[in-house]
């Protein structure tokens, strides 16, 4: 409390406690970068991206998926598997009350969604990771739920596309968790056997097993601006090497220097440039420019 | 105390130091205590045996790392004849912490791939702890698909504590070498054995572990992450390793009851340390009867079924 509050007899001093609650909940949002105040529906309107800094908000993988694909038709997959504990894991929690508490906090039953949609009526199979739901981290479900969209995207020999934010594996499934690192890989190297582009955007954070696995597997993989992504988190590293990371480390833009992606993209324009880049990959007239006829006569 | 042993193997220590001194004696005086050396190794043997046959998952874990647990150039020389060793990813350097090269096995030319940790420290810092940096695995997938060019197997040996975490080993794409490893090995052309013989730890131990047989030697772990670092993520507290080592089911028993590993090769009384001899010879025999099995397969039946292998790990409800 500083000095003038001090002189303000107590019966009518106000301890912030009181007026604070004037404004309902959730009409306003605050960007956690240049802390512009923001009317929650603009900022949605925009994809959580702040309309004043660009800021790449993190997004549920459902509004994810339904900025992304066209309103119809969508087909999710992989919506009948739910998530088991195998081992009885507990640490300081139950892992299955981690997984309850996923769930009330996500509205998701698992941290990946698969989905069969159209992007401007370009078919494919896009995923998205709920990070909300235990750190996006992958375990059985999540393995297989991936596993699923890439066969579905084989069965109608259309593109993948995969948004992917997560921790990392998920320890409370331990040895499990890790294998799905190796499954998920294994059945990209079948979808290019049959020819079909797989592309991989990078949200943030992808670390640990999921940036080690199909997140950078991409025929091209996609960043959104400075997001971080890395294989072992800035906290262990800074404690193996003892000394602080440089700036920018192990952000979008340090991977783009470095080789390991191919473009920073705003969340805005993903759309638009995935198609663009899906056709010239699958061989489909441009669905933005109307197609130069070479062929005709003058 | 002798910190070339864990402190559940101090007694077995103490009774063999005796032992040792008994024998000094022996060879200076006339008087037979022969009879006391044999009574003394019959009680540290029993004594051995039953510290060894309860051991926790931590024990057990301690084990997989412990200072005298051999490593692969130290089996290198039982198992394999020809052994030349081939270096580096062509693209970067040569990791030491990875070891690769050709070599036979029984006369049989395979191709042998594995983690490399350091004795002294000299040599820790040399092998960089056992933690590749991803021209490590460059190296190993170069190797890799040399072998499956000229159609020989693949033998891969682990024993990490994970792959490096390092500023520079982010900056040349440790994710992306690892991820590109899994990719490939899911679908390379000729078999794959792959055992841990030591300490599997997480990502840098699957990414030489994708194969049609998974071994683990009794006494090694394999796990998603450190019981330490596990601890200190969901316990908050390092100290609950332990209970965490016990959570994880890191120890070759518990995998295989999980059916995420196919073979336990059993270990000398003591653990590998005891007789590097007798546990090569084991896994020499394994490994070939193994090979033997999977070289009768066809190959595209044999990729499938490995394939199928990996599919197959992950367990969930499903409703229809």
């Amino acid at each position: 409390m500083s000095w003038f509050e001090k002189l303000i007899p107590s019966r009518i001093r106000t301890d912030g406690k009181r007026s604070k609650h004037t404004v309902p909940e959730g009409v306003w949002s605050k960007c956690p970068v240049c802390q512009a105040v923001l009317y929650s529906q603009e900022l949605e309107r925009h994809l959580n991206v702040c309309p004043k800094c660009n800021h790449h908000l993190r997004i549920g993988a459902r509004k994810r998926l339904k900025g992304f694909l066209d309103s119809k038709p969508i087909e999710e997959i992989g919506a009948n598997l739910s998530p088991i504990d195998p081992l009885k894991f507990r640490d300081s929690k139950k892992y299955k009350d981690r997984l309850a508490q996923g769930l009330k906090k996500s509205g998701e039953k698992e941290a990946l969604l698969m989905m069969k949609g159209q992007v401007f009526g370009l078919p494919l199979v896009a995923g998205a990771f709920e990070f909300k739901f235990m750190g996006g981290s992958m375990g059985s479900v999540v393995g297989e739920r991936f596993v699923r969209g890439a066969n579905v995207a084989i069965e109608n020999n259309i593109p993948l596309v995969c948004f992917s934010a997560s921790g990392g594996a998920r320890m409370q499934e331990a040895l499990i968790s890790l294998m799905q690192m190796a499954k998920t890989s294994a059945v990209l190297n079948r979808l290019n056997q049959h020819g079909l582009p797989f592309i991989s955007v990078l949200t943030d954070p992808t670390m640990g097993g999921v940036s080690a696995s199909f997140a950078m597997l991409g025929d091209i993989n996609i960043a959104e601006p400075n997001a971080l992504i890395g294989f072992a988190g800035p906290r262990v590293i800074e404690q193996t090497v003892r000394e602080t990371l440089p700036e920018g480390f192990q952000r979008s833009e340090f991977l783009l220097k470095h080789g390991a992606i191919d473009m920073i993209v705003d969340r805005r324009q993903m759309r638009k440039k995935i198609v663009s880049l899906l056709t010239m990959l699958t061989h489909q007239p441009s669905k933005f420019v109307k197609r130069l006829d070479h062929t005709a006569k003058k | 105390m002798n910190l070339n042993f864990l402190d559940f193997e101090q007694p077995i220590a103490e009774l063999e130091a005796k032992i040792d001194e008994l024998r000094y004696v022996d060879g200076d005086n006339e008087i037979n205590i022969s009879d006391e050396i044999s009574r003394l190794q019959n009680k540290c043997e029993e004594l051995t045996q039953k510290i060894f046959s309860n051991l926790s998952a931590w024990q057990i874990s301690q084990l997989s790392r412990h200072p005298l647990r051999p490593y692969l150039l130290d089996y290198i020389d039982f198992i394999f004849t020809d052994f030349e060793e081939l270096h580096g990813d062509r693209a970067f350097a040569d990791d030491l912490a990875m070891v690769g090269g050709i070599a036979r096995l029984k006369g049989k030319p395979v191709m042998v791939i594995g983690h490399q940790k350091g004795r002294d420290t000299k040599d820790k810092i040399q092998r960089n702890f056992g933690m590749p940096r991803p021209e490590g695995y460059r190296k190993a997938l170069r190797l890799m698909e040399m072998a499956e060019r000229f159609k020989i197997p693949i033998l891969t040996f682990i024993d990490t504590p994970g792959a490096y975490p390092g500023v520079d080993a982010e900056e040349r794409g440790q994710s992306e070498a690892i991820a590109r490893n899994l990719y490939v090995m899911a679908g390379l052309k000729t078999p794959i054995v792959c055992t841990i013989i030591g300490e599997g730890g997480s990502g840098g131990a699957l990414g030489i572990g994708v194969g049609d047989r998974i071994c683990m030697l009794e006494y090694s772990t394999y796990s998603v992450i450190s019981p330490e670092g596990c601890a200190s993520i969901l316990w908050k507290k390092a100290e609950k390793a332990s209970d965490a080592a016990a959570a994880m089911k890191m120890t070759s028993k518990h995998l295989k009851e999980l059916n995420l590993i196919d073979i336990i090769v059993p270990e000398p009384l003591g653990g590998a340390h005891q007789n590097v001899k007798d546990t090569a010879d084991t896994l020499s025999s394994v490994l070939y009867e193994n090979l033997e099995q999977l070289k009768q397969q066809p190959i595209d039946k044999l990729v499938q079924a490995r394939y199928q292998k990996f599919m197959g790990f992950g367990k969930f409800d499903e409703v229809s």
